[in-house]
C-alpha cells in the first residue's frame, strides 16, 4: 500500500518535473530577448530539476542513492541560480539593453 | 529498454555534431562540444564504463571547455569561411565512414561472450584481483598494478604536454593585479566560489583514496582538484589565486608526481621485487599492493593537478597581459 502511494507521488512528480522541463524548454525557444530567456531557463532549472530529482528520491526509498540524490539538489540549488546570474551579470557588462515596453514607460 | 536509451543518446550525440559543423560562432562551438563530451559521458555510463565515463565528464565538459574559451579569448570567436568548396572533405569524410562501417561488420556484437577481448587476459584479471590485489574496483588494479607500465607511460605524456605548452605559451611573469577582475559584479559568484572551494577539493580527494573501491583515480581527482582552483582563479582573479599556488611550485609538483609514481618502481626494485612490483612495498603483498596503487594514484594525481592548471595559468596569464 504504501509502496503504491510513493509510486503515485514519484511519478506525479517526475511528470510535472518534466512538463516544467518542456515549459523551459518552449520558453527558450519564443521568448523574444537574451533576458526572459534566461527567466525561462531558471526554471528548468529549480523547479524541473527538483522535481525530478525529488521524484528519484522517492524510488530511491531510504538509502544512499536518496542520499546523493539530496546532495545533487542541493548542489542545483546553488549552481542554478549563480550560473544564470553570472549570464545576466555579463549580458549587462557587455551593454545588451534589456527589452522593454515602450508604452508603459 | 536500454536500447532505447543508447539510441536517444547516439541521436542527440549525431545532432550536437552537426550542430557543431553548422555553426560559425566559436563560443556556440565550445558550448555544444560540452555538451558532446557529456553525452559521451552518459553513454559511457550506459555501456558500464564508469571510470572513463568521470574522466570525460571532468576534461571533455570541464576543463578542454574553459581551455577553449581561453583560446577564444586569446583570438577570434567567429569561424573563418572555407576558401575551397566542401566537395573533397565530403568525400574523404564519406569514403573514411564508409571504410570504418564496413569495419564493424566483422566485430563480434555488443557484450557478446565470445568476443576475442572476453578470452583474452580479462578473465586473468578478473578472476585474480580479488586474491592478488585485493581491491574491488577492477579498473584500478588493472590501471595501477597489472599495467602499471602503461599508466606510468601516460603520466609521462602528460608531463611532457605540460611542458610543451609551457615552452610554447611560456608564462607571463608580470605582477598579476592581485584584486582580479571586476569587484561588485562578482560578489555572488565569490559567495559561492568560497562555498564550493573547499567541497571540490574534498570531492577530489575522495575520488583519489576512493578510486580502489569505486569510480575514480589519480586522473579525475587530479582534474577535479584542479578545477576547484580554477573556480577559484575564475572569482577571484589569478593573481590571488597564485598567491594560493604559485606558478613556480606547480612547475615542481608536476614533476614531483612522475618522481613518486617512478620512485615507487624503484623502491620495489630495492626492496627485491621488479619494477612496480608492489607485493613486496609491505610484509603482506596485499597490503604492499594497496600501499603501492595509493602511492602511484597520488603521483598521478600530483601530476595532472599541476599540468592543468599549469596550462590554464599560461593562457590566462596572455589573457592578462594582453588587456594591460
Amino acid at each position: 500500500m504504501i509502496s503504491l502511494i510513493a509510486d503515485i507521488l514519484s511519478w506525479t512528480c517526475l511528470l510535472g518535473g518534466a512538463i516544467f522541463l518542456l515549459i523551459g524548454a518552449i520558453g527558450v525557444l519564443r521568448f523574444p530577448d537574451f533576458y526572459s530567456r534566461l527567466h525561462a531557463v531558471s526554471i528548468c532549472d529549480t523547479l524541473g530539476a527538483g522535481l525530478v530529482l525529488t521524484g528519484l528520491m522517492l524510488q530511491g526509498g531510504l538509502s544512499l542513492v536518496t542520499v546523493k540524490l539530496l546532495l545533487m539538489f542541493y548542489f542545483l540549488l546553488f549552481t542554478g541560480p549563480t550560473a544564470v546570474h553570472a549570464l545576466a551579470e555579463a549580458a549587462l557588462q557587455s551593454k545588451l539593453k534589456p527589452l522593454v515596453d515602450e508604452h508603459e514607460s | 529498454m536500454d536500447y532505447l536509451i543508447d539510441i536517444v543518446l547516439l541521436g542527440l550525440l549525431m545532432i550536437t555534431g552537426f550542430a557543431i559543423v553548422r555553426m560559425r560562432s566559436l563560443l556556440a562551438v565550445a558550448m555544444l562540444t560540452s555538451i558532446y563530451s557529456l553525452l559521451s559521458a552518459s553513454l559511457f555510463v550506459a555501456l558500464d564504463a564508469v571510470d572513463v565515463a568521470l574522466t570525460e565528464a571532468a576534461i571533455g565538459a570541464g576543463i578542454s571547455t574553459i581551455l577553449m574559451l581561453a583560446t577564444i579569448a586569446l583570438t577570434s570567436d567567429e569561424e573563418k569561411a572555407p576558401r575551397h568548396t566542401p566537395l573533397l572533405p565530403l568525400i574523404v569524410v564519406t569514403a573514411t565512414g564508409a571504410a570504418l562501417i564496413y569495419g564493424t561488420l566483422d566485430m563480434p556484437h555488443h557484450g557478446d561472450p565470445d568476443a576475442p577481448v572476453h578470452h583474452h587476459v580479462a578473465p586473468t584479471y578478473l578472476h585474480d584481483t580479488p586474491g592478488e590485489i585485493g581491491v574491488p574496483n577492477v579498473v584500478t588494479s588493472v590501471l595501477a598494478s597489472y599495467r602499471g607500465y602503461d599508466t606510468l607511460g601516460e603520466v609521462t605524456v602528460i608531463l611532457t604536454a605540460g611542458a610543451g605548452v609551457l615552452a610554447l605559451l611560456g608564462y607571463r611573469t608580470r605582477r598579476l593585479n592581485s584584486r582580479g577582475p571586476g569587484n561588485r559584479q562578482l560578489v555572488v559568484l565569490r559567495v559561492i566560489a568560497k562555498l564550493f572551494f573547499p567541497l571540490i577539493l574534498l570531492f577530489a580527494l575522495y575520488v583519489l583514496f576512493h578510486g580502489d573501491y569505486g569510480p575514480g583515480g589519480g586522473f579525475q581527482a587530479g582534474v577535479i582538484f584542479a578545477t576547484g582552483f580554477i573556480l577559484y582563479a575564475l572569482a577571484f582573479g589569478l593573481g590571488n589565486a597564485q598567491r594560493v599556488i604559485p606558478h613556480r611550485l606547480l612547475r615542481i609538483m608536476a614533476a614531483v608526481g612522475v618522481l613518486i609514481y617512478a620512485g615507487v618502481g624503484i623502491e620495489s626494485m630495492l626492496l627485491g621485487g621488479k619494477f612496480l612490483e608492489y607485493r613486496v612495498l609491505a610484509d603482506d603483498p596485499v597490503t604492499g599492493q594497496h600501499l603501492g596503487i595509493m602511492l602511484i594514484e597520488l603521483g598521478v594525481g600530483i601530476t595532472v593537478t599541476a599540468v592543468v592548471l599549469i596550462i590554464y595559468y599560461g593562457f590566462v596569464s596572455r589573457l592578462h597581459a594582453r588587456d594591460i
